[in-house]
């Protein structure tokens, strides 16, 4: 579409106006009149939630592609660190299994398992658990498991217990955690998967002793929801 | 000097003497929560530091379109508004520095200094003084915090920056130092109540400062006729 010189010219002289009226507007003193009234507040504030919305929203839609995806890296990440790269060729996060997990109290009632396939045959798994009852929170963890139910690797993706105690639980601040690297519910016996405080297997720490029990437990639960589910998770 | 007075004076109040913590003890909440370590109190002031320069800017553009009556709603939106902004891009943006920091951005609005700066400064002032004054208080915040995470560190673990590579960059790995080898740690200063007792030391040490700037302030003024009429 062309405008005609005189439309433009029409256009400009508009624009012009309201600019000069804008520019009155704004003017302190004319809004030092304003401000008492009531329409006015309300319009302004109105106006500025309006504005923050539109902003968040606009944000919030433009970004959310991006986060996901970083939050799948992130995953991706956890993933191998618990299950040997040797072990699969598929992509784990889009081979997945929702499995009903109410009564192991891991903290969810759905766990999405994570499958890993090595030409085609299942090889291992992995999954997302929480122990709920951690000294201070929930202990969120992660856990690969092979096809014969040994544990390959468990690692705590994030926590809140005491810093220098508690933390322990972490592979960067110490091995504890390798324990696990091996066992299953087969070569441990039921008693043995509790720290040695309470007859078990694995080690308490100095200071503290509920962190490393609430994990022992939580693994524990783990591993049982694996076994009530493993002929469904590796023969698909 | 290249500052005006006008400036030199919103600096050295941001900076020392209405310094948010020291000389307004406002803040507590995020300072005690994240000074943990020298690196997570950089982190915490680097945050704070772009949220108060851009909420007391906005605010000082608008400042005659609020009424007092809403003030305060509008300012408590503004922040809320540009914490989750700043949350959100970098959650997107800068994914690594946010798993450090995503927790304490958050916080940032649980921060009162910046209402307070928004009431007490932002909305009675030109831009160029607002912004400035935000850079300065936001200066002021992180140093203290700095100092804090430091102090704590230090006495908690025998460290200082520890991880300061993975807030910042590998190029910044030289930051990390062991101060004490070998130490066997002193658990109660990590802990919140290590926060309060690090705090009271150095609010104590800036009152003995400004205490020590005070009485020779006085020495020279009481000196001062003393020669003179020794002189006269």
């Amino acid at each position: 579409m062309k405008l005609d010189p005189a439309t433009i010219e029409r256009l400009k002289a508009k624009i012009a106006v309201y600019r000069e009226f804008l520019k009155n507007w704004l003017e302190p003193s004319n809004l030092a009149q304003l401000r008492p009234k009531l329409e006015f507040q309300t319009g302004v504030l109105a106006g500025f939630a309006l504005i923050a919305s539109v902003l968040l929203g606009v944000t919030n839609c433009s970004t959310e592609g991006t986060i996901q995806r970083r939050l799948d890296e992130d995953l991706k990440k956890s993933l191998e660190e618990v299950v040997p790269a040797a072990l699969y060729d598929n992509d784990m996060l889009q081979d997945t299994l929702t499995i009903p997990s109410a009564e192991y109290n891991i903290g969810a009632n759905e766990t999405t398992v994570y499958i890993a396939k090595k030409s085609g045959q299942v090889s291992a798994v992995c999954f997302k658990f929480i122990a709920p009852d951690g000294y201070s929170g929930a202990i969120n963890m992660i856990m690969g498991i092979d096809r014969n139910a040994n544990i390959l690797g468990v690692r705590v993706l994030s926590h809140k217990e005491t810093p220098g105690l508690g933390d322990k639980i972490e592979v960067a601040k110490s091995d504890w955690i390798l324990n696990f690297v091996g066992r299953s519910l087969d070569n441990l016996a039921p008693a043995k998967w509790a720290v040695k405080k309470d007859g078990g297997e694995f080690d308490q720490f100095a200071g503290a002793t509920i962190t490393p029990r609430k994990s022992v437990q939580a693994i524990y639960r783990g591993l049982q929801l694996f076994k009530a589910h493993q002929e469904q998770l590796i023969n698909p | 000097m290249f500052l005006s007075e006008t400036y030199r004076k919103i600096a050295a109040d941001g900076i020392w003497n209405n310094n948010i913590v020291f000389g307004q003890n406002l803040a507590l909440c995020p300072l005690l929560a994240v000074t943990g370590t020298a690196t997570n109190g950089l982190g915490m002031g680097l945050a704070t530091l772009v949220v108060i320069i851009a909420s007391n800017g906005l605010i000082s553009v608008a400042r005659h379109l609020i009424p007092g009556e809403i003030r305060i709603p509008i300012f408590v939106l503004l922040i809320a508004a540009l914490v989750t902004l700043v949350d959100i891009l970098m959650n997107a943006w800068a994914h690594e520095l946010y798993k450090v920091l995503g927790l304490f951005i958050a916080l940032i609005v649980t921060n009162c200094a910046l209402l307070g700066r928004a009431e007490a400064f932002a909305s009675k002032q030109p831009v160029r003084h607002a912004l400035w004054d935000g850079l300065m208080m936001g200066l002021g915040f992180l140093l203290v915090l700095v100092a804090l995470g430091a102090a704590r560190e230090i006495s908690a673990s025998g460290t200082l920056f520890a991880n300061a590579s993975v807030l910042l960059g590998e190029s910044f790995r030289f930051l990390e130092v062991t101060v004490i080898p070998n130490y066997k740690g002193f658990l109660l200063m990590a802990l919140p109540p290590g926060g309060f007792i690090m705090l009271a030391f150095l609010i104590v040490g800036k009152r003995l400062i400004d205490q020590k700037l005070a009485t020779r302030k006085v020495s020279v003024t009481v000196l001062t006729p003393v020669i003179a009429e020794e002189e006269a």
